[in-house]
């Protein structure tokens, strides 16, 4: 009977995320066009773009191969894993000893490996360029997450987002200047990771500076459906990585009454909105990057993970 | 001592590390100027800190001189001085900001490597102070190996004063004698380097410091 009730409770997670994704992605673009004083499309846009391109016939190109074809449920899948594993509303869920953050960190490596291969599939120019910036990103952003990770866990004696979360809501904390330059390596490695602002504009397709755009120009119909939404996902993911690493409040843990999940879904909530308040505002505030300083931006991520875990070498012989 | 005065101290020292890399990474004159108030903003607040959990009231006034003389004073001077060379527009090229960050991390390893061991006997605060000082002084010297422009190679060197200033602290019992000739001293070189870059300026029409090198004698 436990059992059923914890499977239900993943299961209400797993669906949670799956529904509000795309409304996340609607509300930040919304709040960005009423930052610029523009009227915006209505918040539900993304739900009614993603039913438009559901009913779509899917064309393809004709050297298209079988990677193609496959590889948009392939990103989905491993996207919607990933985010089904971040506790959102609740630690301790029956997923929870899978929650590994390396596990999550290999997940969305995959994720990305399938995207940079569609991308070079079809051969045409444009996907290839994607797909080489793309990688380019990966191989700074991904050894910073792991920086990140290695000064967390060794804080938090655990690599289980669930210990993490208690570790943080716990009264061994104190005040930790390294966790303080992880959560700032970690939003820089987020804004990279989504093709956010600074790094990649998501609402243009100008050939100069796409990097997400350039390597889903060839999809159409259900496909595009389905990385639209796995980008959604992927935003998601990266609010609720950080609000459950860095601001855990609220979480329920499983075995609790009806009412501390209304309590966890209730701040979960809060969070997301105040997140996607701050990421409107970031992005109203600054202006693209050249694609070659996209380096620098990603290396201040590296060194400050590197720098947090050295801080917390000193402290720990100490 | 309890576990919020060492966190406190810890954060403060480690802030300090990162405001080097700071100044390591930017480039621009009038940044760079904002970051080594913030350096100097970093090192008096530390210091009111060891004031306050070493129980030694003259470690305020070395924290005031800090604040009035390094976070004000002098990078309103430098400000002053780069209006009147006009090169407040100029953006330094410093030859691959990933190799200097690369050998900065290196380079705080090294001096955490170094003096964990020797310092064993000493508190904690100390060891961790001591460590981190030793890495904002080899940080200030590779930003002035770094850099070829004469104004952020005066900021280097200001700010490996603010290393010696927290590693001074951080051994318990540096006399306010020290701290006010140590500080008069540092606003004799700021007069000194003002002039100076003035000089350089109204001689070579530079501020690269690279310019220098044709006349060095003894060369052929």
């Amino acid at each position: 009977m436990e059992l059923i009730v914890d499977a239900l409770v993943q299961l209400v997670q797993l669906l949670l995320v799956l529904s509000i994704a795309p409304l996340l992605t609607g509300y930040v673009r919304k709040l960005k066009a009423h930052l610029q004083r523009r009227r915006g499309p209505p918040v539900l846009q993304p739900y009614r773009d993603l039913l438009k391109l559901i009913r779509k016939e899917a064309v393809l190109a004709d050297n298209a191969s079988w990677v193609f074809r496959t590889a948009p449920y392939a990103i989905f899948a491993t996207t919607l894993i990933a985010a089904a594993l971040v506790p959102t509303f609740a630690t301790g869920l029956v997923f929870s000893p899978a929650a590994d953050l390396i596990a999550i960190v290999a997940l969305l490596g995959s994720a990305r490996f399938a995207l940079a291969l569609a991308g070079l599939d079809v051969g045409t120019s444009f996907g290839g360029i994607g797909s080489s910036r793309e990688m380019m990103i990966a191989s700074l952003a991904e050894p910073a997450m792991l920086m990140i990770v290695f000064t967390v866990s060794l804080l938090a004696g655990s690599t289980q987002l669930s210990s993490v979360a208690a570790y943080v809501q716990g009264p061994e904390l104190g005040l930790r200047v390294s966790l303080g330059m992880s959560l700032v390596a970690l939003i820089i490695v987020a804004i990279a990771e989504n093709a956010r602002i600074p790094v990649d504009n998501p609402a243009t397709h100008l050939e100069l500076t796409m990097i997400h755009e350039a390597m889903i120009l060839e999809y159409s119909g259900r496909h595009l459906a389905v990385i639209e939404a796995a980008a959604s996902l992927k935003l998601l993911l990266y609010f609720s990585l950080i609000a459950c690493m860095f601001a855990p409040w609220g979480l329920a843990t499983a075995g609790q009454g009806f009412a501390d999940f209304a309590i966890g879904v209730g701040s979960y909530i809060v969070k997301l909105a105040v997140g996607g308040f701050l990421l409107a505002v970031f992005e109203t505030g600054t202006a693209k990057m050249r694609v070659f300083r996209v380096s620098d931006f990603l290396g201040a991520a590296l060194m400050l993970g590197l720098l947090a875990t050295l801080l917390l070498f000193v402290s720990q012989r100490g | 001592m309890d576990r919020l005065a060492l966190d406190v101290a810890h954060l403060f020292a480690g802030g300090l590390v990162l405001a080097s890399f700071m100044l390591l990474y930017q480039d621009r004159m009038f940044g760079l100027l904002n970051i080594f108030a913030l350096h100097a903003l970093i090192v008096s607040l530390s210091v009111a800190w060891q004031a306050h959990i070493q129980l030694a009231p003259h470690l305020y006034v070395t924290a005031a001189i800090a604040l009035v003389v390094k976070a004000i004073i002098i990078p309103v001077v430098l400000h002053r001085i780069i209006v009147r060379l006009g090169i407040h527009r100029t953006i330094e090229t410093v030859g691959g900001i990933g190799q200097i960050m690369l050998a900065g991390i290196a380079l705080v390893a090294l001096s955490i490597l170094v003096m964990l061991p020797i310092t064993a006997q000493a508190g904690t605060l100390t060891r961790e102070d001591l460590a981190f000082s030793l890495s904002v002084i080899l940080l200030g010297l590779l930003m002035m190996i770094s850099r070829r422009n004469a104004v952020s190679q005066v900021i280097g060197f200001m700010s490996i004063e603010n290393g010696l200033i927290l590693a001074a602290t951080a051994a318990k019992g540096m006399p306010l004698v020290v701290e006010i000739s140590v500080a008069f001293s540092i606003i004799i070189a700021l007069i000194v380097v003002g002039i100076f870059l003035f000089r350089i300026r109204e001689r070579f029409d530079t501020m690269d410091v690279h310019a220098m090198g044709r006349f060095r004698g003894g060369q052929p």
